[in-house]
C-alpha cells in the first residue's frame, strides 16, 4: 500500500471543464491527500517546510495540471525551485525523497495523434516532460510515464466523464501499488493510458 | 549700554557677518576667515565701528565654544570616547608637553626668567578649539584620522587648562596685583577651601553632571516634550548648557569640559538630535561673534609699530608648534596626508591664551610688556589657520593625496543609516520592523515622548523630535541617507515635510503615507513618486477574502485584486492630471470628495471587467478546433 499525495495546480479552475471533473473523481480515502497549490498559495508564497512534511508523509506524488505551453503552470515550477532543496531532496545528504514515486496526470488540448514524431508537435508528452523526469531522477525517485487526457478541446461530456473514471482507477492503482507489477514495461512507455485501460478491463473481468 | 547702543552694535556685527561670510565662502576660504576679516574691518584699527568693548564681546562670545563642545559631546557616544582614550592621552599629552618645552626654551633664549618662560610656554602650547573644529567641520575633515587626532588633542588641552590655572600663581615672582582677578579662579566657590575639599567639590560637580544627565534629564525632557511647544524645549536646552557651564566655573573647571561631558552623557539619549538642533543656531551665532571679536582685537597699530617682532613672533611660535605636531603625526603613524592636515590644523594659539595671559598679568607672573605682543600674535595666528588649511588643501594634499583611502574610517561620529523614518506609529513601525528584519539600518524620528521612551527601552534607535524641522533632519543624517519614509499621522504635516525634504535634501527618495484620494493627489502634485494610501492594501485584502468566502478561487481573487489595484492607481493618476490648475477656492473639501468618488465609480463601471486573464481561457481556441 502506498500513500498518495496529489499536488494540484490550476490557475483558473473556475474556467476548467476537465480538471473540475477529475478533481471530483479523486477517491475520498485516508491514504489519498489532495493538495490544491493555487488555493493554498495565491501569492505564490510556497511554505517550504509544510510542503516537505507532506512529501515525507507520502510515498507517491501525483502532479495534476493542465499542459500550458508544453509545461506546468508556474506555481509547480515555484514549488520545485523552493521545496526540492539541496541537502534535503538531492545532494550527498539529500535523501528525503529516495525510493518515492512521481507521476504526472495532465490534460492537453492537442490530440494523442499530435504527440508523436510524425504529428505536428513531433514529441511525446513524456519527452516534453523531460525536465521533471530528470528532477525525479536526481532526487532518487521513480518517474512513471504520465497519464494524459488528450484532446480536451474536442472532448465531449461523455469523454470527460470517462477520463474522470479512469483517473479514479489510476489513483486506486497507485494506492494499491499495482504499478509495481508493470515495472518491466514502464521504461519506454509514452504514457500510462493503455496500462490504466487494461486495469479497467481487468477490473471488469 | 543703552538699548539703542545695543542695537547699533548688533547691526554692525550682524551686517559684518552677513556681508563677509558669503564672500569668504564664495572665495573658498571658509566662514571662519570671513568672520575674522569682518572683525578686522569693523575693529578699531580700520573702520573703528567697534572699540574697546570688543574685548567684552569676545568674553561673552567664548560661550559659543562651550556650546560647540556640548554639541560635539552629543555626537560622541561614551564608547567612542573610550576608544579615543589613547590618542587623547598620548597624542594630546605629548603635544602639550612637547610644545611647552620647545616654547619654554625659546622664551628663555629670548631672555625671560624661567618662571615667566614656563607660563608663556604652557599658554602658547594650547590651540584654538573654536577655529579648528569649525574649520575642519566645514571642510568635512573632522572624521578623517587627522581630524580625529586634532579633536583628541583639543580635548586634552581643555583638560590641561585646569592644572595650568592652578600652576600659574605658583610661578608669580612676587610683584603682581593679585586682587580683582576677573576670569578663572577668584569667582569660584571653592577658592578659600583646603585642597582635599576642592577635589571633593570638583568630583561632586562632575558626578552631578554625569548622574543627573543619565537619570534626571530624560524624564524632564519627556515631560517638556509633552507640552509640544518648541520654544520650551529650546529654553530647557539653553538652561541646561548655561547651568552646567556656571557650575563648572564655580568649582574651577573648564565650562567647555563640563558641557562636553554632559553632551557625552546625553549622546545615547533619544533627545540627542533635538538638543543638537536647538543649540546649533546659538552655537553658530556665538562662534561667529567670537571670531569677529578676535578679528577686531587684532592690534594693527601695535603690529605696525613693531612689525618685525609681532609677525616674527607669530611665525616662530607657529613653526615650533607645527614641527612638534608633524613629529607626533609621524610617531602615531598617521600617514603623510593626514599628518600634514593634523600639523596645519593645530599650530595656532588658542582662545585660552587670552584668559591665561590676563590671569598671568593679574597674578604678576607676566608683565603687560610681554603679553601684549603675544596677544597680537594669538589673534594673528588664529587668522593664519584657515589660510594654512587652504594652502594644505589646495597645494599639499593633491601631492601627498592619501585622503580617499584614509577617509573611510569605521569610527564615524554620526550614525549614517540609509533610511530615515518619520513617525513610528503603527504604520511607520511596520515599515521599520520589516527593514530591521532585513538588517537595514534606520534612524527613527517620532514626536510622541511616551512612545519614544518605550521603544528605546526595547532597544530601538528612536529619537524624539519634530521631523519637519530641517535642522533636525540634518542632524539625523538626512544628507547621507538614501530614503525617507514619511509615516506621520497628519496629512498636513506630511505635506509640509515633503516640501522641506525636497528643498533641503534633494538626495532623498521620499516614500509617503497618504490617507485618502485627496492627499494622495496632493502628494503626487508635490512631486512624490511613491505614495501609499494607508487603507488601500488592507481594504483590497479584505475584498479578496470576501470573494473567497463567497466561493471564488483564492488565486482568482488575488488576480482580481491586483488588477483592481492597477486600475485604481491609474484612475488616481488620471484624476491628478485632470485636476491640474483647477483648484478653485470655492470648491469645498467635502464637495471635492463627493466629486472624486463619482469619478472613481464611473471609471469602475467603464472598466468593470476584472477578468482579463484570457491566456487561461481556451474558448477561442476550442472554437477553432471545432471548425477543423
Amino acid at each position: 500500500m502506498a500513500r498518495v499525495l496529489i499536488l494540484f495546480a490550476h490557475p483558473a479552475l473556475e474556467k476548467s471543464r476537465v480538471h473540475r471533473r477529475l478533481v471530483s473523481a479523486v477517491p475520498r480515502r485516508a491514504d489519498v491527500t489532495f493538495h490544491d497549490l493555487y488555493e493554498a498559495y495565491p501569492r505564490m508564497d510556497v511554505d517550504v517546510s509544510r510542503e516537505q512534511r507532506l512529501l515525507i508523509n507520502h510515498d507517491t506524488v501525483v502532479l495534476q495540471f493542465p499542459f500550458y505551453w508544453y509545461s506546468t503552470p508556474p506555481i509547480l515550477k515555484q514549488w520545485q525551485d523552493l521545496v526540492l532543496e539541496h541537502g534535503w531532496a538531492y545532494g550527498s545528504e539529500g535523501t528525503a525523497l529516495r525510493g518515492k514515486t512521481m507521476v504526472c496526470a495532465l490534460s492537453t488540448g492537442g490530440r494523442t495523434e499530435a504527440y508523436v514524431p510524425e504529428g505536428y508537435i513531433h514529441l511525446t508528452v513524456r519527452q516534453l516532460l523531460a525536465p521533471l523526469e530528470q528532477t525525479a531522477r536526481l532526487c532518487g525517485m521513480r518517474f512513471l510515464p504520465p497519464w494524459v487526457v488528450y484532446g480536451t478541446h474536442r472532448l465531449d461530456d461523455a469523454g470527460i466523464q470517462r477520463a474522470a473514471e479512469r483517473y479514479a482507477v489510476l489513483l486506486e492503482g497507485l494506492v494499491d501499488d499495482r504499478i509495481a507489477a508493470e515495472a518491466p514495461n514502464l521504461e519506454n512507455l509514452a504514457d500510462l493510458n493503455q496500462t490504466v485501460a487494461s486495469w479497467v478491463e481487468g477490473g471488469m473481468a | 549700554m543703552s538699548t539703542e547702543g545695543f542695537f547699533v552694535q548688533a547691526v554692525v556685527y550682524l551686517a559684518a557677518a552677513v556681508v563677509a561670510v558669503p564672500l569668504a565662502k564664495r572665495a573658498g576660504l571658509g566662514s571662519v576667515l570671513g568672520y575674522l576679516l569682518a572683525g578686522a574691518v569693523i575693529g578699531p584699527s580700520v573702520l573703528g565701528l567697534v572699540g574697546e568693548e570688543g574685548q567684552d564681546v569676545m568674553h561673552f562670545a567664548e560661550f559659543g565654544v562651550v556650546m560647540m563642545l556640548f554639541v560635539i559631546g552629543l555626537e560622541l557616544e561614551p564608547a567612542l570616547l573610550w576608544r579615543l582614550r589613547a590618542p587623547i592621552l598620548g597624542l594630546g599629552g605629548l603635544q602639550v608637553v612637547g610644545s611647552t618645552l620647545l616654547l619654554f626654551g625659546g622664551a628663555v633664549a629670548l631672555g625671560l626668567p624661567w618662571q615667566a618662560a614656563l607660563a608663556v610656554g604652557m599658554t602658547l602650547s594650547l590651540s584654538s578649539t573654536a577655529i579648528v573644529l569649525q574649520t575642519l567641520n566645514e571642510k568635512g575633515l573632522l572624521k578623517s584620522s587627522g581630524g580625529q587626532s586634532s579633536f583628541s588633542v583639543l580635548l586634552f588641552q581643555d583638560i590641561a587648562v585646569i592644572p595650568m590655572l592652578a600652576l600659574l600663581p605658583l610661578l608669580a615672582t612676587g610683584h603682581g596685583a593679585a586682587e580683582g582677578a576677573g576670569h578663572g579662579a577668584a569667582t569660584t566657590w571653592i577658592a578659600g577651601l583646603p585642597g582635599w575639599a576642592r577635589t571633593l567639590a570638583v568630583l561632586a560637580a562632575v558626578s552631578a553632571v554625569v548622574i543627573g544627565g543619565r537619570y534626571l534629564l530624560r524624564p524632564i525632557f519627556r515631560v517638556l516634550g509633552k507640552v509640544r511647544m518648541r520654544e520650551v524645549f529650546t529654553a530647557a536646552a539653553l538652561l541646561l548648557v548655561i547651568a552646567i557651564a556656571l557650575l563648572m566655573t564655580r568649582v574651577g573647571l573648564s565650562p567647555a569640559l563640563g558641557t562636553f561631558l554632559a553632551g557625552v552623557v546625553l549622546a545615547n539619549s533619544e533627545y540627542r538630535h533635538e538638543l543638537e538642533a536647538d543649540i546649533e543656531p546659538f552655537k553658530g551665532l556665538l562662534l561667529g561673534l567670537f571670531f569677529i571679536s578676535v578679528g577686531a582685537s587684532i592690534d594693527f597699530a601695535l603690529i605696525g609699530a613693531q612689525p618685525g617682532s609681532v609677525v616674527g613672533l607669530t611665525l616662530g611660535i607657529v613653526a615650533a608648534k607645527f614641527a612638534v605636531l608633524l613629529a607626533l603625526g609621524r610617531l602615531f603613524k598617521l600617514g603623510t596626508g593626514q599628518s600634514l592636515l593634523f600639523a596645519f590644523a593645530l599650530p595656532q594659539l588658542g582662545e585660552f591664551a587670552f584668559v591665561l595671559f590676563s590671569f598671568a598679568n593679574q597674578e604678576g607672573v607676566l608683565e603687560p610688556g610681554i603679553t601684549s605682543p603675544l596677544m597680537a600674535a594669538v589673534a594673528l595666528s588664529m587668522a593664519l589657520t584657515p589660510l594654512l588649511l587652504v594652502f594644505n588643501e589646495r597645494v599639499l594634499q593633491p601631492r601627498f593625496g592619501t585622503r580617499e583611502a584614509e577617509f573611510r574610517e569605521p569610527d564615524t561620529i554620526e550614525e549614517h543609516n540609509p533610511v530615515l523614518i518619520a513617525g513610528f506609529g503603527g504604520f511607520g513601525s511596520t515599515v521599520g520592523r520589516l527593514l530591521k528584519a532585513k538588517g537595514v539600518g534606520t534612524t527613527v524620528l517620532d514626536s510622541d515622548p511616551d512612545r519614544v521612551e518605550l521603544l528605546r527601552r526595547l532597544g530601538l534607535k528612536v529619537y524624539y523630535g519634530d521631523a519637519s524641522r530641517h535642522d533636525l533632519l540634518e542632524t539625523a543624517g538626512a544628507a547621507h541617507a538614501r530614503l525617507i519614509v514619511l509615516a506621520l499621522g497628519l496629512p498636513e504635516r506630511t505635506l509640509e515635510l515633503v516640501h522641506t525634504v525636497r528643498k533641503h535634501f534633494p538626495n532623498l527618495t521620499i516614500l509617503a503615507r497618504a490617507f485618502d484620494w485627496q492627499d494622495a493627489h496632493d502628494l503626487q502634485e508635490a512631486g512624490v513618486d511613491h505614495v501609499y494610501r494607508q487603507s488601500l492594501d488592507t481594504s483590497l485584502r479584505m475584498g479578496a477574502d470576501a470573494l473567497r468566502l463567497l466561493g471564488f478561487r483564492a488565486y482568482h481573487a488575488e488576480r482580481a485584486t491586483q488588477t483592481f489595484l492597477r486600475h485604481d492607481e491609474e484612475s488616481l493618476r488620471e484624476l491628478t492630471a485632470s485636476r491640474k490648475g483647477e483648484r478653485s477656492a470655492y470648491l469645498s473639501d467635502a464637495r471635492r470628495r463627493i466629486e472624486d468618488l463619482e469619478r472613481i465609480l464611473l471609471a469602475d463601471m467603464a472598466e468593470a471587467d476584472l477578468d482579463r486573464d484570457a491566456g487561461w481561457d481556451p474558448e477561442s481556441l476550442r472554437e477553432e478546433f471545432r471548425k477543423l
